[in-house]
Parts: C-alpha cells; sequence; structure tokens
C-alpha cells in the first residue's frame, strides 16, 4: 500500500535537488568554512550562493542579517530571550505583546521569561482566527512594551496573519516587530522588502529542505544579544560551527521554494480545495477558517462525534498520515492551546484533524485520501456513542 | 528512561497488539435493541459514562437474565481514543457471562491486564490510563441502572486512585503499616498514582476527594498525634519529654506526695525542670507549713526524692529552692 502523507505543516520530504546539492559537502567539501587552509576557504563559494538564494528568496537586503541556526525554535528563542536582555531587563521597556496561538516555542519561551520578570501580553484572535491590526493597536504601549511577536501562519489551522499591516502598526508606533514565518515560506510571498518585520524566523524542513537549520533575519542596524556564545561564526551573531551542507541544502530548497510559489497558490491549491470538498462532503463535518485567508495547503477539518486520535489511527491504518491537536494524542494529554483560543467547541478540541498538502502531493493521493477519510468516518461513527445519523 | 524518554513520538509504540487489534476491528460494538433482549430472554440495561467534552464517553449495553442476574450480552459504544475503543470492547467481553454483582468486581487494571500482549509489559501507557479506561464507573452505572438504585450505593468504599482501584482505607493502612513518608513510597507499596496520575495532588487532570498528598500529611498527623499520646502514656519516663516529665511529676505530687504534706498543712510547687548528663532535676519551692520545716532538707527532701525515683525514674534529683 502506498502511503499517503498529508502532514506537511509537521515537515516535508526532502527535494531530491536539495539532497543532491548537499551531497559534495559531506565527504568532498567537508573544511571548516572559518579556517583559513583551503579546505575551509574552497566552502566559501557554496556559502555565498546559499546565503544569495536565502537573501534573494525572502528579499532582505545586503545590509541585513540572516543568522543561520538551527530550526525556527532556536530563532524564536533568540529573539524573545535577546529582547529580555536587551531591553527588558534593563527597562522601562518590559512588555512582550504576542498571540494566544503561537507555537509552543514562542509561548514557551514568553512564559519562561515571565518567571524572569517580563510581562507578556496574549492577544486573542477574532472570529476569523487572526489578529487584526486594530486588536494590536490597542494592546501596545510604546513606552512598555518592548517587542511584538505574531506568527505570519498558524501550524494548526493555515490561517494567515495580516503581517504587513500589523508590521506597519509596530513601525509607526516604534514598537519592535517579530514574526514566526516557518509556516508562509513556501506558501506565501515572504518578502521583508515590502513587509517591515525586524525581526523573522523560518525552519528549512518546512520547505523541502532538511531538518536542524533554519534562519533569523534581522534588520540591519538591530541589535541581538547571542543565543548562543562561542567563537566569531555569523559575526559573532552565532556561536558554533555552521552546518555546512545543510546550508547549501536550506539554499536550494528556499529557491525552489520561491520558484514554486506559484505551483503552490494554484495547483496545490486547488487539490487542498478538493480534499476540503471530499471532507464537507461527509454529513456533519466542518473546516475551520475561510479557505482564502489560509495558507493553500492546510485543511483543520473537524468530524462530529469522531475523537481525533482514533480517526487519525484510522486513517494510519488506511495508509493516510495526518494530524491531531485532540489531546488524547499527545503524551501530556493536555487541550491545544490554539483550539482553546479559537473559542472551538469542547467536541472540536477532541476531533479536530489536520490535512496539510504540499507539492509532492498528487491528484491521485487526494483522491485516495479522500475515499480513506469517509471510510474511516462512517466506520467511527457506527461505534461512537455521540453520533447518531439525522440528529 | 531517559533515553527512551528524548525521542517522543512514542504513544502508540506503547500500545500492545492486542490494543491496536481491537481498535481495528472491536468485536463488541454496536448497540442491543429491546427486541434482541427481549428474544433473549432478557433485561435490556443502558448505561452511559464520561462526556465529549473531557475526550472520551461510553455506552454500554447488557441483556440481563432477569432470573439470575447473569449477562448474557454486552456491547458498548464509544466516543473516544483508539485505547478507549479497545479498553471498552475489552470491558464488555469480560463483564459477558457474569452476574452482574460478579461483574461490579471488575477492574480498570483487570481490562489493562487482559490487553496485554505479555504479563510484563502495559497494554496501554500510564497516562491513558485513567481518560481512556472507564470499565469500573460505566459498569458500576449499569449495574445501579438494573438494579434501580442510586450509583453512589454501589461504591463499598471511597476510592482514590481509580486507575489502580486503591481505596483510602488501604492507602491510610498501608501508609501506617510500613511507615511511609513520601507519595514515590504510596505509589511503590499500592499502584495508586502510578498512571494519570489525578489522584497525587491537586492540579491534574482530574479533580478528585481525595489527594494522595492529602491522605499522607493528614495520617502522617495523626500518627504523630498518636505517638505523643503513646509516650505521654508510656511508663518509660526517661523516653518523655519535657512537658510529659513535667505532667507525670505533677501526677506522681499529687497522687502521693501533696496529700501527705496537706496532713501537716504544707505543700510545693515546681518550679523548673532541668535535664543534664543523664539526671533530671526537679527544682521544688515549698509553700505553707512546709516553708522553713526543719526536715523539708532531710528527711521530706528525702521522701519526695525517693517516691518520684520509685514511681518515675531513677535518674531524678530533687533540689528545693
Amino acid at each position: 500500500m502506498d502511503r499517503i502523507y498529508l502532514d506537511n505543516n509537521a515537515t516535508t520530504i526532502v527535494d531530491p535537488r536539495v539532497k543532491e546539492a548537499m551531497e559534495p559537502f559531506f565527504c568532498q567539501q567537508y573544511g571548516n568554512p572559518n579556517s583559513l587552509h583551503s579546505f575551509g576557504t574552497e566552502i566559501h563559494p557554496a556559502m555565498r550562493l546559499a546565503m544569495d538564494r536565502l537573501y534573494c528568496g525572502i528579499g532582505a537586503g545586503d545590509q541585513d542579517d540572516i543568522i543561520i541556526n538551527s530550526c525556527a525554535s532556536e530563532g524564536n528563542n533568540h529573539v524573545l530571550k535577546g529582547i529580555y536582555f536587551d531591553l527588558i531587563r534593563q527597562g522601562p521597556k518590559k512588555e512582550i505583546v504576542t498571540t494566544q496561538v503561537e507555537h509552543p516555542c514562542v509561548r514557551n519561551s514568553c512564559a519562561f521569561l515571565e518567571t524572569l520578570g517580563a510581562k507578556v501580553t496574549y492577544m486573542p484572535v477574532n472570529a476569523d482566527g487572526i489578529v487584526d491590526p486594530d486588536t494590536l493597536r490597542r494592546h501596545i504601549d510604546p513606552d512598555r512594551t518592548a517587542l511584538v511577536s505574531v506568527m505570519w501562519a498558524n501550524n494548526e489551522t493555515g490561517l494567515v496573519f495580516p503581517i504587513r499591516e500589523l508590521a506597519e502598526v509596530c513601525r509607526e508606533k516604534g514598537v519592535l516587530f517579530h514574526t514566526d514565518a516557518v509556516q508562509a515560506i513556501g506558501k506565501l510571498a515572504v518578502d521583508v522588502g515590502r513587509v517591515p518585520v525586524d525581526f523573522l524566523t523560518f525552519s528549512a524542513h518546512k520547505f523541502h529542505g532538511p531538518k536542524g537549520i533554519g534562519g533569523l533575519f534581522i534588520r540591519k542596524g538591530l541589535k541581538l544579544t547571542p543565543l548562543l556564545h562561542g567563537g566569531e561564526q555569523m559575526g559573532g551573531k552565532r556561536a558554533g560551527t555552521v552546518n555546512v551542507p545543510y546550508l547549501v541544502g536550506m539554499g536550494v530548497a528556499m529557491q525552489l521554494a520561491v520558484e514554486n510559489l506559484d505551483y503552490e497558490e494554484r495547483a496545490v491549491r486547488r487539490l487542498r480545495d478538493r480534499l476540503e470538498d471530499a471532507i464537507l462532503a461527509v454529513p456533519d463535518t466542518m473546516v475551520v477558517g475561510n479557505r482564502e485567508l489560509r495558507t493553500p495547503n492546510t485543511i483543520l477539518a473537524s468530524f462530529r462525534g469522531i475523537e481525533g486520535e482514533a480517526m487519525i489511527w484510522d486513517l494510519n491504518t488506511n495508509g493516510v498520515a495526518a494530524s491531531t491537536g485532540s489531546a488524547c494524542a499527545s503524551e501530556s494529554l493536555e487541550p491545544n492551546p490554539t483550539f482553546v483560543a479559537m473559542c472551538i467547541s469542547d467536541e472540536l478540541a477532541h476531533t479536530g484533524i489536520r490535512f496539510s498538502l504540499s507539492r509532492f502531493s498528487t491528484e491521485d493521493e487526494i483522491e485516495r485520501a479522500a475515499l480513506a477519510i469517509a471510510h474511516s468516518a462512517a466506520r467511527l461513527r457506527a461505534i461512537s456513542s455521540s453520533y447518531d445519523k439525522g440528529k | 528512561m531517559a533515553k527512551n524518554d528524548l525521542i517522543g513520538g512514542a504513544l502508540w509504540e506503547q500500545y500492545s497488539a492486542k490494543v491496536g487489534e481491537r481498535m481495528n476491528n472491536p468485536r463488541h460494538r454496536g448497540e442491543i435493541s429491546e427486541e434482541e433482549a427481549k428474544a433473549l430472554g432478557a433485561r435490556l440495561v443502558v448505561a452511559d459514562w464520561g462526556a465529549e467534552a473531557c475526550g472520551d464517553a461510553v455506552r454500554l449495553y447488557w441483556a440481563v437474565d432477569p432470573a439470575t442476574d447473569r449477562i448474557l450480552l454486552a456491547k458498548f459504544k464509544s466516543f473516544g481514543c483508539g485505547t478507549a475503543i479497545a479498553s471498552s470492547d475489552m470491558m464488555a467481553e469480560l463483564s459477558m457471562g457474569k452476574t452482574v454483582d460478579e461483574a461490579l468486581k471488575i477492574t480498570n487494571i483487570e481490562v489493562e491486564h487482559s490487553l496485554r500482549d505479555n504479563d510484563e509489559t502495559p497494554a496501554i501507557p500510564p497516562q491513558k490510563m485513567h481518560c481512556s479506561v472507564m470499565a469500573y464507573d460505566v459498569i458500576k452505572k449499569a449495574a445501579s441502572v438494573y438494579k434501580g438504585v442510586d450509583m453512589a450505593s454501589l461504591a463499598e468504599e471511597e476510592i482514590v486512585c481509580e486507575c489502580a482501584r486503591v481505596g483510602l482505607r488501604t492507602i491510610r493502612e498501608v501508609i501506617r503499616i510500613n511507615d511511609l513518608k513520601t507519595v514515590e513510597e504510596i505509589t511503590q507499596y499500592t499502584k495508586a498514582g502510578a498512571f494519570c496520575k489525578s489522584c497525587l495532588r491537586p492540579g491534574g487532570h482530574e479533580k478528585r476527594n481525595y489527594y494522595l498528598v492529602d491522605i499522607l500529611r493528614d495520617t502522617r498527623a495523626a500518627m504523630e498525634q498518636e505517638k505523643l499520646f503513646a509516650q505521654a502514656d508510656a511508663g518509660d519516663f526517661s523516653a518523655k519529654n519535657l512537658i510529659q516529665k513535667h505532667r507525670a511529676i505533677e501526677k506522681a505530687l499529687d497522687e502521693k506526695i501533696r496529700p501527705a504534706l496537706a496532713a501537716d498543712g504544707g505543700s510545693l510547687e515546681v518550679v523548673d525542670i532541668r535535664e543534664s548528663e543523664g539526671t533530671v532535676g526537679v527544682y521544688i519551692r515549698y509553700l505553707g507549713a512546709c516553708r522553713g520545716c526543719i526536715s523539708s532538707t532531710k528527711g521530706t527532701l528525702q521522701f519526695i526524692e525517693n517516691l518520684l525515683r520509685q514511681e518515675l525514674a531513677d535518674s531524678i534529683r530533687v533540689i528545693p529552692l
């Protein structure tokens, strides 16, 4: 049975072209780029090319920094903790404004900084599942707010935040703005030349690059205390030998992501919409968020009367990989904070299933997935104590 | 466990093959209709437990022979995760063929054990024990429906840990008998708190009437009190603390000495008790006729000291002030 991978918001397949580009940097060109001898220096052209691709991919200028790090969790920690050391600890700006639906790496970093004296405001999302500029405006106090951090697109729902407008509000108020763009790169146009963000984070494995490498954009002239202290790598802003093969891979992945944006917007969206239509054709189902307001690849669906873990178990048995935010499927059994913040009913918090496509998803896969979903829903509803047909 | 904990995503790997099999193909899923029950000459019992909002709900159907109270057929429906489906299936299976009273003895642990592939390996991970294994509660509910009684009347005692089904009395006993000092020890001895951990302390998955931390604290406090009382009442004077010694001395004085002194119009009071190097110094002040009495530093003093030594301990020395 050919398995169908519909969990691309968790991670993606590495594009074979990315893997190929990485290949020479394991056994042939393995020098440390900080070495002065030829083994080190021969790496530099490939690194420069990779950096060019990253800068070009997000529209960064030569005077901006893109710090290469291990993942978006690291980048987000770097921004939040850097701001703590640079601003909050000194006062009087002691506040971080963020949302209730951020990824755990932002939420838990904020919670940690609260224990050190930072004040954190978690903005609610509106009926559309996003934060609008007026809400942000109300929550900012230029005398007290050190940083605003809002994700570009939500990992669970795919809902896209109005990042340009939010960044402009911050610019106007003179407050620093960070966005976690992990779910945006490769799905939406991300251009820091047009969107005045100060910090932006991304991770290669969400756009068909390898796991374990990411980037942090820092607008020119901004200071950010390092998270990792050590050698002079990344201009002293992030110590640790650069993961050369992965940087090369991330560069190619970024270029491919940008080249495929149009395909993503048309073809992936079309497949996503087809799957969504098939899901909605199953009685008593719903999908969270207007599809026009979402990344082109994401569906968060709810099947009434079916608990999420049971559903993904059944789908997995039938070769379809999806994910659930159901508390019963997490190691801790804690409810998913995003679902709680979205004010979605308690039932949805236990029934939500996320399907996320990629440019590698095929028409045939989507057809088969749609059948498997309908089959699982029917089987589990037949055993469900809380689903009666026609109710 | 550390090495195994670092990778994560191991939830499903902790399910036994039997759990997986029953998640995929539950044998006793479905309903029993009035007609089917009637055809068996049985009474239909339907019981619901849990709530969708909590993530797990189960409905149990029994066809019970009214003459023998025997459960002829059992089926279930479940809104729940895979483990809830598998454990409900096993619960239905275990109840079949038993009388209602026998079924009431089925525990969640028994359901879990029946789902194991081998004796040593748990069928489901500990955190899933509580919320997904609801056998005992729904059976109790079904039995109460069948008997037409209140569910609470079927509970033989207060259950502190639903997962391992350990009662309040057992936990208190184990703490006392084994002189347990930590919650971890209670878990080691009884398995209470080893699974969903709701009963360890407030703030877990579920609100409980009793938490192990409180039971431990209260039982230890009661034990401490009893120990003090026992000490106070014990014959061994040297084991008593200062206050208890004072009491014992006053008691001996009241019973044996003060009446004799009073016959001569005198008395005494204890001013201080000082312990040093194995002796207990009792500092007294004579009152009434005893004051200035010539015998008070000689014969009477000797009498008092001998009597206290005889009654309480040889280590006592009486010092008049």
